[in-house]
């Protein structure tokens, strides 16, 4: 639970950075510096000289001094360094990373977050780690291309060891109970399976592998797309897990009424399952239906962008009012109309007055039709700058201001 | 220069409406293009020179520790100088206008940048993002048209002060870093406002940019002093830091007056500009209120790619490195609307520069009216114009105004 607080701390401090409209420094250090009981006179000390070497660097900060140094520092923004990139099948890779030494760790099943600099441009997604923790403290995760996919492309065929990448701590709450119960269910599709090998790596490496009745169902498009197939395979053949594969291009895809044929005791497996949304929604009902617990692991669902010439969205702010907006007006007029005070300068898109902080959903620049999205839980936790004087909705939109 | 609209032959008065219209439809074309084709090669750009810049002030401080031997004193001060410039300019006033937003890079953003001056980042952004590059060059809305202090329009009216304004020029290029400051704080209008009546925002931009001098004066003129005590360099080193930031602010001074001040340079006047100036009207303004120096990479770096001031005032949220590649096709638009492409060497710009400020410390008409055989009366008129009230100089400058203008018909 201490590591989880870290992380979130650590993510406060980002989006202080990201939001603020000017950068005073940063108060002595992370928390840890003053963790266990050390000495006073020694904390006195160390704390003056930080005050002196910030009075030194000013108006930059130590970090980013350090950074220019030493990136992978402890106390640094979380970051890691591509190790080796591993393709997995034709549109699949693994990317093993050597994370800043503030790494503080992961269950099997979390995800992380990832921002990566694609065309110049620091794009955040996340990813399941497909490790549990090794013994080299680097971590993985394995990624699928999807069509049109920036940042999946990128990762998957363009990066290159020796890159660095930003960081967020692990996430999420699709990790296994301890103890580990006997009788398992994992139901898995395409990139699904990534939260997964995560955990049965974790419980299979250890010396002696974990003796369990696990059932994985997976569903690929086709034999040679199943990510780490050969693996899986490899632990049915051992006998530690009954691997079923569903082939769409063989078998059609999964039915989950059919289920109960495929997993006779699906009563008395705990499930877990992570694949495209419809198959999430089909389990979710059916285990409903019958009292059985579940858990889901549910990648990003899509934002929903109107095209252009075909309205706006709703403007939702940070203390929870509401402005509905077309698609042609400058949010920041369509604000201001509604009462609301918004930062603002030349009202002309080149003085950068009334940025603001979009924290999710779609905007188009009114004088390109280009288009910005922002995903909470991606995109970085400040949100995406924009500015409201030549943006107008594509969409339902979330903005950080209040006022 | 007069404002254009006073002008006797307006330089735009061949332009229809629909040129002006092509004209901004041209530029934006221009403008995508560079928006098209933007990536990882100008994020890569601006990683390497905040790196550079980085690693080379570091370095420069750390050979001043050592600075009481002249080799350390030298070498460590041209390298700090050097370091403060890219800083300002090349980094600081392009990341500042959102140049480099777009990489979504919370350490390298518009709304977190603070730079290595005395003027607070919030100070500059609003009088040099949101005013001077709105209001470019209007008359009496662009204060960046002699920051308070000069004239260096025929359209600003003549005070006595203003015959003290080469030195008044001076002195700011030699302090430029306060000169900012105060500027952006507006700190002559807004101290001679009794203090129980001055606004809540002032005394708020008053104390932050107080806490910013604080906080820079004490870097360059306590600590770095303090930490080359060891090696009895405490003086040395703070002379050092004093002139490099000496030689940061008359670098920059220079560099920023050549970008309007250059003798052909155009004023606006405030009621000539509709309210609702069009993005063609915008950008025309912008292409005749603007000058370039002509001269090397190296000098473009140096001053920030101010050098490149028409593609800057054109495009202000564009990569810098961007302007000398788009410079080309801004110059072919000149040519094709018969328009003035302002750009001369370094020298030349700054000389013209300081001759408009020596030119308009005078009253208008004053200095082409003077010869040395009636020396001695103009003098006597510009004394009464220094003494008198506002009504009797008015009256000299109109008379000073019509003799002028008779010499000039005569001739």
């Amino acid at each position: 639970m201490k590591d989880r607080f870290t992380s979130h701390s650590h993510d406060l401090i980002l989006s202080d950075q990201q939001t603020r409209t000017m950068s005073i420094a940063l108060p002595s250090g992370p928390a840890r510096v003053t963790r266990g009981a050390a000495p006073t006179s020694r904390i006195g000390l160390r704390q003056r000289l930080r005050r002196v070497a910030e009075a030194a660097v000013t108006p930059l900060e130590i970090e980013d001094v350090l950074d220019v140094f030493s990136p992978l520092r402890r106390g640094a923004e979380l970051r890691g360094r591509i190790v080796e990139v591993r393709p997995e099948t034709a549109e699949a890779a693994t990317l093993v990373i050597k994370p800043g030494k503030d790494w503080a760790g992961h269950e099997p099943g979390q995800y992380v977050r990832v921002g990566v600099d694609v065309d110049g441009v620091r794009l955040w997604r996340t990813y399941s780690l497909t490790h549990g923790p090794r013994a080299d403290r680097c971590i993985s995760i394995t990624v699928k291309a999807i069509p049109d996919g920036v940042v999946s492309g990128y990762l998957v065929h363009r990066a290159r060891p020796g890159q660095m990448i930003q960081l967020g701590q692990a996430q999420g709450d699709f990790v296994l109970p301890q103890p580990v119960p006997d009788k398992l269910l994992l139901v898995t599709a395409g990139s699904g399976i990534t939260p997964v090998i995560g955990m049965l790596r974790n419980l299979f490496s250890r010396a002696t592998p974990a003796d369990l009745d696990i059932v994985l169902l997976h569903s690929a498009l086709t034999r040679d797309s199943v990510i780490f197939g050969p693996e899986l395979r490899g632990y049915a053949a051992r006998g530690l897990l009954r691997l079923v594969e569903l082939h769409s291009d063989v078998h059609g895809r999964l039915d989950v009424a059919d289920l109960d044929q495929v997993v006779p005791d699906v009563a008395d497996r705990l499930t877990y399952a992570c694949g495209p949304v419809g198959l999430l929604d089909a389990l979710a009902t059916h285990h409903e239906e019958r009292g059985l617990p579940l858990h889901l692991e549910r990648f990003r669902p899509a934002t929903i962008v109107v095209p252009e010439g075909e309205g706006g969205g709703t403007l939702t702010f940070a203390d929870g009012g509401t402005v509905e907006a077309d698609g042609t007006t400058p949010i920041l007029d369509a604000a201001e109309g509604a009462g609301r005070i918004m930062p603002s300068g030349c009202r002309m898109g080149i003085c950068m007055g009334c940025v603001l902080p979009l924290k999710e959903g779609a905007v188009r620049d009114l004088r390109n039709g280009a288009l910005t999205v922002a995903v909470p839980g991606e995109t970085g936790p400040g949100g995406v700058p924009i500015q409201t004087c030549i943006s107008a909705a594509a969409g339902a939109c979330s903005i950080d201001h209040a006022g | 220069m007069t404002a254009i609209t006073k002008k006797p032959e307006n330089p735009t008065a061949h332009l229809t409406p629909e040129d002006v219209e092509q004209l901004g439809y041209e530029l934006d074309r221009i403008r995508q293009d560079v928006l098209d084709s933007r990536g990882e090669r100008d994020a890569a750009y601006i990683r390497r020179v905040v790196t550079v810049q980085r690693r080379l002030e570091l370095g420069s401080r750390a050979v001043l520790l050592f600075s009481s031997l002249p080799p350390a004193w030298v070498l460590g001060t041209v390298g700090l100088s050097v370091a403060k410039i890219l800083e300002n300019m090349e980094i600081g006033h392009n990341v500042m206008h959102g140049q480099w937003d777009w990489m979504r890079d919370p350490k390298i953003h518009s709304t977190t940048w603070e730079w290595d001056n005395a003027s607070t980042a919030d100070g500059w952004k609003h009088s040099h993002n949101e005013v001077h590059h709105t209001y470019t060059n209007i008359v009496g809305k662009d204060n960046d048209l002699g920051y308070g202090i000069m004239r260096v329009d025929e359209d600003q009216r003549w005070h006595p002060m203003h015959l003290g304004q080469p030195l008044w020029n001076f002195l700011n290029a030699c302090f430029f870093e306060y000169g900012i400051a105060a500027y952006d704080l507006e700190l002559g209008r807004n101290l001679s406002v009794p203090k129980e009546k001055r606004s809540e925002e002032f005394a708020t931009n008053l104390r932050k940019t107080l806490h910013k001098i604080r906080r820079q004066a004490t870097k360059d003129y306590v600590v770095h002093p303090a930490l080359s005590l060891p090696t009895g360099s405490f003086l040395s080193t703070l002379a050092a830091n004093f002139t490099a930031n000496l030689v940061r602010n008359l670098w920059s001074h220079s560099v920023i007056m050549c970008g309007h001040f250059p003798e052909g340079v155009e004023t606006f006047e405030r009621k000539a500009i509709p309210a609702n100036e069009t993005r063609g009207e915008w950008y025309l303004r912008q292409m005749l209120g603007s000058a370039n120096i002509s001269g090397s990479k190296a000098m473009h770096l140096m001053t920030g790619n101010l050098s490149h001031q028409i593609e800057h005032h054109l495009f202000p949220d564009l990569p810098s490195n961007r302007y000398a590649e788009v410079a080309p096709r801004v110059q072919a638009l000149f040519e094709k609307y018969d328009l003035n492409y302002h750009s001369a060497p370094l020298v030349a710009q700054v000389g013209s520069a300081w001759h408009r400020v020596v030119r308009l410390s005078l009253p208008n008409g004053w200095l082409a009216t003077t010869k040395p055989s009636n020396l001695p009366q103009q003098t006597a008129v510009l004394w009464k114009m220094v003494r008198g009230g506002s009504k009797v100089r008015r009256a000299a400058q109109a008379r000073l105004e019509q003799q002028a203008r008779r010499q000039a018909a005569a001739a």
